[in-house]
């Protein structure tokens, strides 16, 4: 009998690894097995065979947009900050913050593959004219932090990072700075402020950091995927590159699938490759038959994909258009158990607790958007309370300050747009039709079933299970029943019996 | 985030002084090293107590509003230490209807230390925690991670005394 290999299954057979190619393959703490793998050869190819104007043009040329959430196109990034070489101090820096619940392709990357952050950020200082980079990482992320001191030290000691590499005279060093757990920082101008060692708070846009980034200097800012592919494009050329993906979204991107998914893990795949795709053939569906809800691309800042949009190509104007956005490239998959309306509580609570605070829409807004929220879900909302959801989220997004206020109400709207009918359940009908909404769930116990053994009433929190004077036909006890007054929804009833008595309503 | 100040009294050694001053010599004339030198003096005293952002302050000539600004900032940096026992409380629902919050006021009144602060004397530090899933023990708390469960205010005063 043949043998199968991992790299036959369906998990593994469509995807295309560009960014993710040394992750698992190579040890990431030798430099030696990074340069067999063409490692480094991309630096010698721009310093020795490019000007800078080439390299430029070869990543404009191949289409490469940034990989941290928003697209804008890399090599115009870099055109911007290309003036005035050698005359003026100028930074590149890497965005390693990766602060999304649930997106750890970033990680993987550092941890499995740091040389090619490495050498990318060199390629980007010779293509604008910076002698200095940072890495800006989590300091939650303690392994990645050492591969990459040890990728710089490596670097260091063949010369590939530090004065007169390749002979070439250019100059480049790179230096590792802490987050401190700031969700904002993620962002490119609050980055920045935070590796000058101040609160990172964002600032307004003009100027733009090409043109006063870091400690004023003309500043380029890249996310980690994208520069894990800027060595590959320098080496197999723009058209190479370009002939990957759709039209406007070239090359691949890695997704972090998770939740109500039977395979989890990260998943790269050429842009334009569908949900459906993604979710049925390399996810392996939807565990325990249940039936698919919605995928949530773009953690805090993206929105619901519900299952009539799971044929749309994915690449990043698509996923705007239908209501979410790219982002980093979580990709979590919820069942019919999920409550959207909770899902968008869920995210607005987390961006309330994360907003740095400096501007008002965002500071004052979410939090006004999490109350409404909170009404419904409690039971007390009313429907013009979905009008003043909508305005409010669109004043918050066109008012706000940085991108993190700017996307923030879309969870809200995503899930108002798709999953209407569950707000207005909750409203209208005061329940939750996913049954998580615990102020709109009921547990009851139904007569016919309770042999009135009494191991609910034992195990409830809150002493309100009795007994009744009811005797079912053939039982011996009395069965019992809940006051639903004193019920604090904790489920431990309906967990504890073992004749599937209880059911929640 | 809301930060507390500490009442816990400042106890630096003299070792620790030298290892912090040694730190922020190393990061001298460094661009942004303010960063650093925190998750540094941090990593030698556990916490950033006003006292040693006062020695940075002196050592850097940045303002003590403008250091303070940065440690209230950022979730990872800590003003207060953690108590040589760590009580947490579940304010969770099913907690909270048993009378959780009873519980929590019982032993911030008999410890004489405010939610979600620290004892003067680094003994105790007391939070409200989200829910710990315990809900068919509730109401539940935590000290150094044991688990105590069924609380009543009776109960409080009997397990507080196994912490001295």
């Amino acid at each position: 009998m043949a043998k199968t290999s991992l790299y036959d299954t369906t998990f593994c057979k469509t995807q295309q690894r560009l960014a993710l190619r040394n992750c698992g393959v190579i040890d990431p703490e030798n430099i030696d097995e990074y340069i067999a793998m063409d490692g480094y050869r991309a630096l010698g190819k721009v310093l020795t065979e490019m000007t800078p104007d080439q390299v430029i043009d070869t990543i404009l040329a191949s289409g490469l947009r940034g990989r941290g959430g928003a697209g804008f196109p890399t090599g115009m990034k870099w055109k911007f900050a290309s003036g005035n070489r050698g005359n003026v101090q100028k930074y590149v820096c890497c965005n390693a913050d990766e602060g999304d619940p649930g997106a750890f392709m970033d990680r993987s990357v550092l941890e499995g593959d740091p040389h090619a952050v490495v050498e990318a950020m060199a390629i980007a200082g010779y293509a604008i004219g910076a002698d200095q980079g940072y890495i800006y990482v989590r300091a939650e992320y303690p392994i990645a932090v050492k591969r990459l001191e040890i990728a710089i030290d490596q670097a260091k000691k063949y010369g590939l990072l530090g004065k007169d590499i390749f002979g070439t005279g250019f100059n480049f060093d790179l230096s590792i700075r802490l987050g401190a757990g700031a969700f904002v920082c993620g962002e490119e101008t609050a980055l920045m402020t935070s590796i000058e060692g101040k609160r990172g708070e964002p600032r307004p846009r003009p100027p733009f950091p090409a043109v006063k980034g870091l400690f004023e200097k003309p500043t380029i800012l890249n996310n980690v995927e994208t520069y894990a592919n800027i060595p590959q494009i320098i080496l197999n050329g723009a058209e190479w590159f370009s002939s990957i993906g759709t039209e406007k979204s070239k090359g691949t991107k890695v997704f972090a699938l998770g939740g109500k998914i039977t395979n989890t893990g990260l998943v790269e795949v050429p842009m334009g490759t569908s949900l459906r795709h993604i979710i049925e053939d390399i996810g392996g569906g939807i565990p325990n038959g249940k039936k698919f809800k919605a995928a949530q691309t773009g953690g805090p800042s993206g929105g619901c994909i519900p299952a009539e949009h799971l044929d749309t190509p994915i690449d990043y104007d698509n996923l705007l258009a239908i209501g979410s956005m790219m982002g980093s490239g979580g990709l979590i998959v919820m069942d019919e158990d999920n409550c959207m309306v909770d899902i968008a509580r869920f995210f607005l609570d987390f961006t309330v607790d994360e907003s740095c605070g400096k501007c008002t829409p965002c500071r004052v807004g979410t939090k006004r958007l999490l109350e409404i929220l909170d009404k419904i879900i409690s039971g007390n909302g009313e429907m013009e309370d979905l009008d003043k959801l909508e305005e409010l989220a669109n004043y918050i997004k066109s008012a706000s300050l940085c991108g993190l206020g700017q996307t923030a109400p879309n969870p809200v709207l995503s899930t108002l747009r798709y999953f209407r009918d569950e707000y207005i359940a909750h409203i209208v009908d005061k329940k939750c039709p996913a049954g998580v909404c615990k102020k709109l769930i009921r547990y009851e116990i139904d007569p016919e079933k309770c042999i009135g053994c009494g191991m609910c009433a034992k195990k409830c929190p809150a002493s309100t299970i009795q007994k009744t004077d009811y005797t079912a036909p053939g039982h011996k006890l009395p069965s019992m029943k809940i006051e639903q007054a004193n019920c604090v929804k904790c489920g431990a009833c309906m967990d504890t019996c073992k004749f599937g008595a209880i059911s929640k309503h | 985030m809301k930060k507390k100040l500490t009442t816990v009294e400042f106890h630096g050694t003299p070792e620790q002084e030298a290892a912090l001053r040694a730190v922020i010599k190393k990061h001298a004339g460094e661009k942004g090293a303010m960063m650093p030198i925190l998750q540094e003096a941090q990593g030698i005293y556990g916490y950033l107590p006003i006292e040693v952002q006062r020695i940075i302050s002196l050592e850097t000539g940045v303002s003590m509003e403008e250091i303070f600004g940065i440690a209230s900032f950022y979730s990872q940096f800590k003003l207060n230490p953690d108590g040589k026992y760590a009580i947490a409380v579940c304010l969770g629902t099913a907690c909270y209807v048993k009378g959780s919050g009873e519980v929590i006021e019982e032993i911030s009144k008999q410890l004489n230390v405010p939610v979600g602060s620290t004892s003067s004397d680094g003994k105790y530090s007391v939070e409200a925690t989200r829910c710990l899933g315990a809900c068919g023990l509730a109401p539940v708390m935590t000290v150094n991670g044991e688990v105590y469960g069924s609380l009543k205010k009776s109960d409080v005063a009997t397990i507080l005394a196994k912490y001295v």
